[in-house]
């Protein structure tokens, strides 16, 4: 249906710009017939370049895509990069050589023991299934590809169809050269490009896809009010929900979107088909997934969706009511009544659904997103990711660069020429630039919206630009020529008066135009190349010669645990590494990156700031044989256990408050030379990762037992062991593990 | 799937099948004159070159020597080779002599033989000296079974003082070489010396056949015990020039089990004297025209590694991730290209061959069980190896890119490899170069056929709307 009805639209949409050029040509050329003919094909030729031009530059646009989010693996290897894509590796790999069954009802031993993790049950599967999907092709295919491969080009290739995407979308709400000039941006855009390099196997590589799909299709809904177009957009929506959490960002814009409409007086009939088809349908279908289950008719996330869609029929009534009277001073009456009633019984149904506990309130997350300050205070767990920190300016103008000024001024232009479609956009632009601000990773969902309002910004400004230009070459026939294009040409006939070196300012103003945008190419090029290209797991530094240094100890840990341990071993480390371990070492974890039961991470937590012995009768309790600390002393790697301990001490606190965080501060301030308190010189963590530390010289010139990634003297060098042995440390110590010792034996 | 190949083997088995119904003497009618053995210890590779002065004392000629071997060291021989020495002192040459498994009604004790086919049939009172290598691999059997990282590895070496033998021996004596002047401990059977390295049994005069006298040597052996449980080699011939080989190894170390802390402070900080036993570096022997060579294993590439490329042989100079103590394990996979011209040729009859080694590249390593796969291109024919010692060989199929029929694999399996098992073997195959053709005409069929769709699309108008 999608491919069939585009051509109608696409030549619908590339015909008007032909009659103005040809209108004041024709009565020139039709005085000869054989002149018309030539006249005929001469039109049929410069649409075909037209096409021609716009299909290439697609092209080079969706390779352009792909290949830039290649720097990692020609500066490393074809691998799969941080944390979570790891777990998204394992559990593709396990769908590959099980089958979908198997994957579905996967219990998985191999995380948080001794509980275990309903794996089919507590997963988005939609990457996880594209990516298989993908790799059974290409073997069906005959492409001989490793599924490593599949999944770590997965990320880049869907991209590169969001490119697309944006091109399709950009027409949608304003024409071909935005949607062009959208595919350019969002295809090097550093906000997108940080979560879909290659490696970079995550949901949001496939999701944001997913996202601008449902968002695209349902605009064309909206648009045309087709059913067919409704019905994709659930489809879309359904893709998007098994893909990512982000969906609940959907379900809670689109209705508001619609609710803006109704304020608006912009109701329709497109609208109610539009937005009905894709409420119930996406509803049912994302009730499939097992994650998600029933969330949409009993989470309070969900509501807004459902509230929008009962006043949209109690909308339809009423049109239809009034439709039937004739008086309207009847109607008035029966609409304040009815609409009271409406607003008052969805207030009481939500108010008996929530306080019988039938409807969830809204989860933690939810709440962090409406208020930034909330995680600190109540939630230590999503308050200690990086990544879910507000967001710095700087990284605003890291992400965006020149978009962050083309976005008001796209915004302008859409306010110009409002429709349901760029309403649409800017809702979706604001909503998003206002997440983003909240956490540092919701970026990813504003930089679509940004592409496309800049988008349209630069195509806007460009096109009035060179007509312009074209206007003063042709100045006699402009008047006529410019009427029947665009509305704007009134008032460019009116500029054409006024301002004398307006050419001159078009021309100056174009070159700036492109000076911004080579700039924004080489920005993002750079930003690609330095800050978001390397794997996290493999660190690179110059040495001493200039020459590049890899420090591989992660990967160095995990296949030793892999090779020299026994299978059933359960390794304790912060949660952190626990994706990893379990897909490189192929060892149990306690605890892992999937941080849904905050109070064994607390107990580890706990373990890891208690005196040796006390961890020892923890450790026994969880039945750990071996654990795994990452320790960036040796070579000054800053993001190791002891810069992330006072989360641990905090998160364990929170549910063990025998763990008190003033016991590990002198004076407020953390430190483990030798003024650092005595209860941090002698904490497990501390023992683990500086044992034997002391004997080792890391700097000229410098003590031994010299930290090098905080720069100071350790407090502690004489560290014994007693219930713990080191089994194995890294080359370049990064990683350091040790083995539980088995109870003493009493004879 | 297991198609038998024809076998150049099975042709000298004939042979032997032959010459053995002629002369049946009894094994009495031979002596051995003067035996010497040396027993070399420093690697974990034990080899002993056996030279023997043969004698036949009987009527008939005899056409071959057996060779005995206690059970327990036969289940470890990895590889036995024979010659005999031809001409006098100055222009002595040497030919290499056929050796095979002989069974023997009454072996006592589950002795195991190999018999050594002469070339010209021993005639009576005459004498010939044989040459005898044999090698035998996890013989070294560590003690103390565990060790820490500060300790040394001892080893025992067990076998007999006199050399088992069918026949009466007038006149023998063994030499023992061990890697340093440390030796715990040893069996004496006087006469029994030991100086510096050497250890010495012997000279012990007139000892019936099958005479046995166990010896333990206790001594210390530090040489990495790098074994290779299981290493595949697949070998990808492609016809448009290149050959692609893939060496999946799961390497071990085989010595004694390292035993409780691994500390890195004194393993960086005293390399002398911790885990002296423990290896880090291998070398693998590459053809000199190697290239695009990786080093990788499950979890991605593996960066430590250097390749050194010369004219005779390049050297590629592998680190596993970590180093290798007792009873660890490392699994990687190495890759390289070879250009075809060096090893694929056409043989007089039209086929084709290709000639590569056998055996595994790394230097000193035991081999525990190798298996070769040769994936023929598509569309070969009638595959057969040709492998100068026995090997089981089947057939697979392969799916490679763009593959409809699939390839052909030839499979040869074999036991207990040592490096001296790096001789050539060929695999001919029939292969009609119009095949190389299919898998490019197949990619510019498809894209012509999506053109033609995309132009066929833009001059045709689908909508039912005019």
């Amino acid at each position: 249906m999608v491919g069939k009805s585009e051509p109608i639209n696409g030549t619908a949409k590339s015909h008007p710009p032909p009659p103005p050029a040809s209108s004041p040509l024709s009565p020139r050329s039709s005085d000869l017939l054989s002149g018309y003919f030539s006249f005929k094909s001469l039109k049929l030729k410069t649409k075909q370049q037209e096409l021609l031009i716009r299909v290439s530059i697609l092209c080079l646009v969706y390779v352009l895509a792909f290949v830039t989010r290649l720097f990692s693996v020609l500066r490393y290897e074809s691998m799969i990069h941080e944390f979570d894509p790891y777990f998204n590796y394992r559990t593709t790999l396990f769908l590959t050589e099980k089958g979908f069954y198997e994957f579905w009802n996967w219990f998985d031993s191999e995380s948080w023991y001794p509980l275990g993790r309903i794996i089919g049950g507590t997963l988005y599967p939609g990457l996880m299934v594209t990516a298989a999907v993908l790799y059974w092709g290409l073997r069906f295919l005959r492409f001989a590809v490793h599924i490593r491969e599949v999944c770590v080009l997965t990320a880049p290739f869907f991209a590169s169809n969001t490119t697309l995407l944006a091109y399709f979308f950009g027409k949608e709400i304003w024409d071909t050269g935005a949607g062009l000039v959208a595919a350019a941006l969002i295809a090097i855009c550093p906000g997108y490009i940080s979560r879909s390099v290659a490696g970079s196997y995550d949901n949001e590589g496939v999701a944001i896809f997913a996202l601008l799909l449902t968002f695209y299709l349902f605009v064309k809904a909206v648009n045309t009010g087709l059913l067919s177009w409704g019905l994709a957009s659930a489809f879309g929506y359904f893709y998007m929900v098994s893909a990512w959490g982000g969906y609940v960002f959907i379900i809670n814009l689109i209705p508001l979107y619609v609710l803006v409409l109704l304020m608006t007086g912009r109701y329709s009939m497109r609208l109610y088909v539009a937005y009905n088809c894709m409420y119930i349908l996406g509803m049912l279908l994302a009730m499939q997934i097992r994650f998600v289950g029933f969330q949409h008719v009993q989470s309070g996330e969900h509501m807004a969706a459902m509230g929008v869609f009962f006043l949209m029929q109690v909308f339809y009534f009423l049109d239809w009511l009034k439709h039937l009277l004739s008086d309207t001073k009847l109607f008035q009456a029966f609409l304040r009544m009815t609409v009271t009633s409406a607003v008052g019984l969805g207030a009481v149904a939500l108010g008996v659904g929530t306080a019988s506990g039938y409807i969830s309130p809204w989860t933690g997350r939810f709440y962090s997103l409406l208020d930034p300050t909330y995680a600190k205070d109540h939630i230590p767990i999503i308050a200690s990711v990086s990544e879910h920190q507000p967001t710095a300016w700087s990284s605003f103008m890291f992400d965006f660069q020149i978009l962050l000024f083309l976005f008001p001024a796209g915004l302008y232009f859409c306010f110009k020429r409002l429709s349901d479609a760029t309403i649409f956009i800017v809702m979706y632009g604001l909503t998003s630039m206002y997440f983003a601000g909240v956490m540092v990773r919701l970026i990813l969902v504003a930089t679509p919206a940004v592409c496309l309002i800049s988008a349209i910004a630069v195509s806007a400004t460009i096109k009035n630009l060179t007509l312009l230009l074209r206007a003063k070459t042709k100045a006699p026939q402009s008047a006529s020529g410019k009427g029947g294009s665009s509305g704007k040409a009134a008032s460019k006939g009116l500029l054409d008066q006024s301002q004398p070196f307006q050419k001159n300012g078009a021309i100056a103003l174009l070159f700036g135009a492109f000076y911004l945008l080579s700039k924004y190419v080489t920005h993002c090029t750079w930003v690609t190349s330095e800050a978001y290209s390397s794997p996290s797991i493999v660190l690179a530094a110059r040495g001493a010669h200039g020459n590049r240094v890899i420090f591989d100890d992660y990967r160095e840990a995990y296949f030793w645990l892999r090779q020299n341990t026994p299978p059933d071993a359960k390794v304790m480390s912060w949660w952190d590494y626990g994706y990893q371990i379990t897909a490189m070492g192929n060892r149990t974890v306690i605890v892992d990156n999937n941080t849904w039961n905050n109070t064994h991470i607390a107990t580890v937590g706990r373990a890891m700031s208690s005196y040796e012995d006390e961890a020892y009768e923890i450790m026994k309790s969880l039945d750990v044989d071996y654990v795994l600390v990452v320790f960036g002393g040796v070579t000054g790697y800053s993001s190791d256990d002891i810069n992330k301990f006072l989360w641990m001490v905090r998160i364990g606190g929170g549910v063990f408050p025998v763990i008190k965080e003033p016991d590990y501060l002198v004076n407020g301030e953390y430190r483990v030379d030798k003024g650092a308190a005595p209860k941090m010189l002698n904490c497990l963590m501390y023992k683990l990762s500086y044992y034997r530390f002391g004997e080792l010289t890391t700097e000229y010139g410098k003590p031994p037992g010299y930290d090098r990634a905080r720069g100071v003297e350790i407090g502690n060098k004489d560290i014994k062991l007693e219930y713990l042995e080191e089994a194995f440390t890294t080359s370049n110590w990064i990683v350091r593990i040790y083995k539980v010792k088995p109870p003493n034996n009493r004879w | 799937m297991e198609i038998p190949l024809r076998l150049r083997v099975a042709v000298p088995i004939s042979i032997v099948a032959l010459l053995l119904i002629l002369p049946s003497c009894s094994a009495q009618d031979i002596q051995v004159v003067n035996a010497e053995r040396r027993i070399d210890l420093t690697s974990h590779i034990v080899k002993v070159f056996l030279t023997l002065k043969v004698e036949n004392t009987g009527a008939s000629p005899a056409s071959e020597i057996l060779l005995a071997f206690p059970s327990t060291q036969a289940d470890h021989l990895a590889l036995v080779k024979a010659q005999v020495a031809i001409g006098k002192r100055k222009k002595r040459t040497y030919s290499p002599l056929d050796v095979n498994p002989k069974e023997l009604p009454d072996a006592p004790n589950g002795t195991k033989y190999l018999s050594v086919i002469l070339l010209t049939p021993l005639a009576a009172g005459e004498a010939v000296t044989l040459e005898v290598l044999y090698m035998l691999t996890h013989s070294l059997e560590p003690f103390p079974m565990e060790i820490s990282q500060s300790e040394s590895q001892l080893v025992y070496y067990r076998d007999s003082a006199l050399i088992l033998s069918p026949y009466h021996v007038k006149q023998q004596i063994t030499f023992i070489k061990t890697p340093t002047t440390k030796v715990e401990s040893f069996t004496v059977v006087d006469p029994t010396h030991r100086a510096g390295t050497e250890l010495k049994y012997g000279p012990y005069n007139d000892r019936p056949p099958y005479s046995y006298s166990p010896v333990i040597v206790h001594f210390e052996n530090n040489s990495p015990f790098a074994v290779v449980e299981e290493l595949v080699r697949e070998v990808e011939i492609s016809h448009w020039g290149s050959l692609q080989i893939t060496e999946q190894y799961k390497l071990a170390h085989a010595g004694a089990r390292h035993k409780g802390v691994f500390s890195r402070v004194e393993y960086q900080s005293r390399p002398g004297h911790s885990g002296v036993s423990s290896f880090k570096h291998l070398l693998a022997r590459l053809p000199p025209t190697v290239h695009s060579v990786y080093y990788r294993d499950e979890i991605g590439n593996i960066s430590s590694s250097r390749l050194r490329l010369g004219a005779q042989k390049s050297e590629l100079e592998i680190e596993p991730r970590y180093p290798l103590f007792g009873g660890w394990k490392a699994t990687f996979i190495i890759g390289y290209g070879l250009p075809l011209e060096d090893f694929l040729f056409e043989s007089p009859d039209g086929r084709r061959y290709l000639n590569f080694s056998y055996g595994c590249p790394l230097v000193e390593t035991v081999v525990d069980k190798l298996t070769i796969k040769v994936v023929l291109p598509e569309g070969s024919k009638e595959p057969s190896a040709v492998v100068p010692f026995p090997v089981n060989q089947h057939l697979e199929k392969k799916y490679s890119y763009l593959d409809v029929v699939g390839r052909t694999v030839v499979v040869l399996e074999k036991k207990n490899v040592v490096p001296e098992h790096s001789i050539p073997f060929q695999v001919y195959y029939h292969f009609n170069p119009i095949f190389m053709l299919a898998e490019p005409l197949m990619l510019t069929s498809v894209f012509f056929l999506l053109f033609v769709t995309c132009v066929a699309y833009l001059h045709m108008d689908l909508s039912l709307r005019k």
